[in-house]
């Protein structure tokens, strides 16, 4: 037991590292949470179990705690600008209190990281990251950085929490003045919840209607006693790492590290609706360009199991029982109970429907691709 | 929690014996370590079993265990509730949910094993790693 064939390199349980801990470390400990470091730092990884997390998401809600992740500000008469030039989706369309999904781009079109811009003002742009890039993110960005703009690793200045499920609008509703039901998905507003003030997203990483709450950390244990008193009636749970994976896969939502990195680009991602070429040129758009042209060596696709078995981050992908790509990610999709993934395969072999196999540990299972996103929450 | 007449390996799995009948499973720190469990992939009866060789594996949500024999022999049984409630692994490690039986091929194999004591004293040990 336990000499695991496959588990990634950032969640590794090495105890050699001082692990970070987010303000709510020993909520999750006296909460039982199982922990593991994720990137290098202290987080929970379930609770009371991925299945029944994943369960609270898609049904009632789910408290996570999220403050590991990474963000940055950048201000100035530049910062459209220098916002525009490292990343790849066209932050000239965001109004004031919207925010988009995007990618940071190396010089190669490839990723340094995914991201959300949300803008704050016409010189002011906070961007969240993912926890064990920021450093690397904010290196980058400063790097290129030839505008009229500074750039702030606001990280340790910020906790997060996500209220994500079909209830989470209620039970937040319940500890703010600010009207919830008008900000739309993808836009953002400032205001008190629970006394605190807050910066309250419509986003997630889940599939399901919720919010994410950015606020100074010293206020994290309040609001998490808070929130999880109001969603009592509700049957809120916590939620951890696991089930935040599971939902995302489900959603079919990419996970820097896996369906993205510094090698691929967003055409092979299928991403191409973040990456806005018509827009100013920005780091890696000339090759972005030429790739578009030439077309992609490989492409990202949602594939489910005719097997009982469950393809894994790693796995060989065979196509007429020749290896022919890699599985980024799988596990089983609680909710719609099969077993799923996502995997790079030939540009050719892309079509919904067509037969694969997953060699698991040696021995083929059968696969077949499927649309993208598994799971789509009902209107 | 963890019975006294059962024998344990350190890579977490019990066995039971009784004559030369060995029924075998995964303990509950494993079930605990593990999460929810999805999956099990079981040995053939008549598979031939070497002491400290996979014989399956255990899936759950979140990654793949490979299990080991804690002794030699021949399975002659595969728990056959597990194909359809994997999570009984989860509820009841020590009994209704064990694993595979087998025919032991040299039952003064298992005093080469933890007893129960042991065992826990030794995961009381890999806890304390794991939290430091």
């Amino acid at each position: 037991m336990f000499r695991r064939f496959h588990e990634k390199s950032s969640v590794n349980t090495s105890a050699a590292v001082e692990l970070r801990k987010t303000a709510l470390n020993s909520i999750h400990r006296r909460l039982g949470a199982k922990m593991v470091n994720f990137g290098g730092w202290d987080m929970p990884l379930e609770y009371s179990g991925i299945l029944a997390e994943h369960e609270a998401v898609r049904t009632r809600a789910g408290l996570f705690d999220v403050s590991h992740m990474g963000e940055l500000e950048i201000r100035g008469p530049g910062a459209l600008q220098l916002a525009q030039w490292v990343t790849c989706n066209n932050a000239a369309k965001l109004t004031v209190g919207q925010a988009h999904y995007s990618g940071l781009m190396t010089s190669l079109g490839t990723f340094v990281d995914d991201l959300l811009v949300h803008k704050i003002s016409e010189t002011h742009y906070l961007l969240c990251v993912n926890a064990s890039n920021q450093d690397a993110d904010y290196g980058h960005i400063v790097a290129n950085n030839k505008f009229d703009a500074t750039v702030e690793n606001a990280g340790p200045r910020y906790s997060q929490l996500a209220i994500q499920g079909p209830r989470a609008k209620a039970i937040v509703q319940q500890l703010t003045p600010v009207a919830l039901d008008p900000i739309r998905y993808y836009h953002f507003t400032f205001g008190k919840v629970s006394g605190i003030d807050c910066l309250v997203a419509r986003t997630g990483y889940t599939g399901e209607d919720g919010f994410e709450i950015y606020f100074a950390p010293e206020h994290s244990e309040k609001l998490w006693n808070d929130l999880m008193h109001a969603g009592e009636s509700a049957k809120m749970i916590p939620c951890g790492l696991g089930a935040r994976n599971t939902l995302r896969l489900e959603a079919g939502m990419c996970l820097y590290g896996h369906e993205i990195d510094d090698t691929t680009t967003p055409w092979e991602a299928g991403l191409g609706w973040i990456c806005k070429m018509e827009k100013t040129p920005f780091l890696g758009s000339d090759v972005l360009a030429r790739q578009k042209e030439t077309g992609v060596p490989r492409k990202l696709v949602g594939f489910e199991m005719l097997d009982k078995r469950i393809a894994r981050d790693g796995y060989p992908v065979l196509i007429a029982g020749r290896d022919a790509g890699r599985v980024t990610s799988g596990c089983p999709a609680p909710f719609l109970k099969k077993n799923i993934g996502m995997a790079y395969v030939p540009p050719q072999s892309t079509a919904v429907g067509t037969d694969i196999e997953i060699s698991i540990r040696g021995q083929a299972a059968a696969a077949r691709i499927v649309p993208i996103p598994f799971y789509k929450r009902p209107q | 929690m963890y019975p006294t007449d059962y024998r344990y390996t350190k890579q977490h799995e019990w066995v039971k014996v009784q004559g030369d009948a060995g029924t075998i499973g995964i303990t509950d720190y494993a079930q605990h370590e593990l999460g929810d469990v999805v999956f099990v992939e079981m040995p053939k009866v008549g598979a031939k079993l070497t002491a400290g060789s996979s014989f399956g594996t255990v899936e759950s949500v979140k990654a793949v265990s490979e299990i080991y024999s804690p002794v030699s022999g021949e399975v002659t049984e595969t728990n056959p509730a597990l194909a359809d409630a994997p999570e009984k692994i989860n509820t009841d490690p020590h009994n209704s949910a064990w694993l595979i039986k087998v025919k032991l091929a040299d039952p003064k194999q298992v005093s080469a094993l933890m007893d129960a004591a042991a065992y826990q004293a030794y995961i009381a040990e890999a806890a304390k790693e794991h939290s430091a």
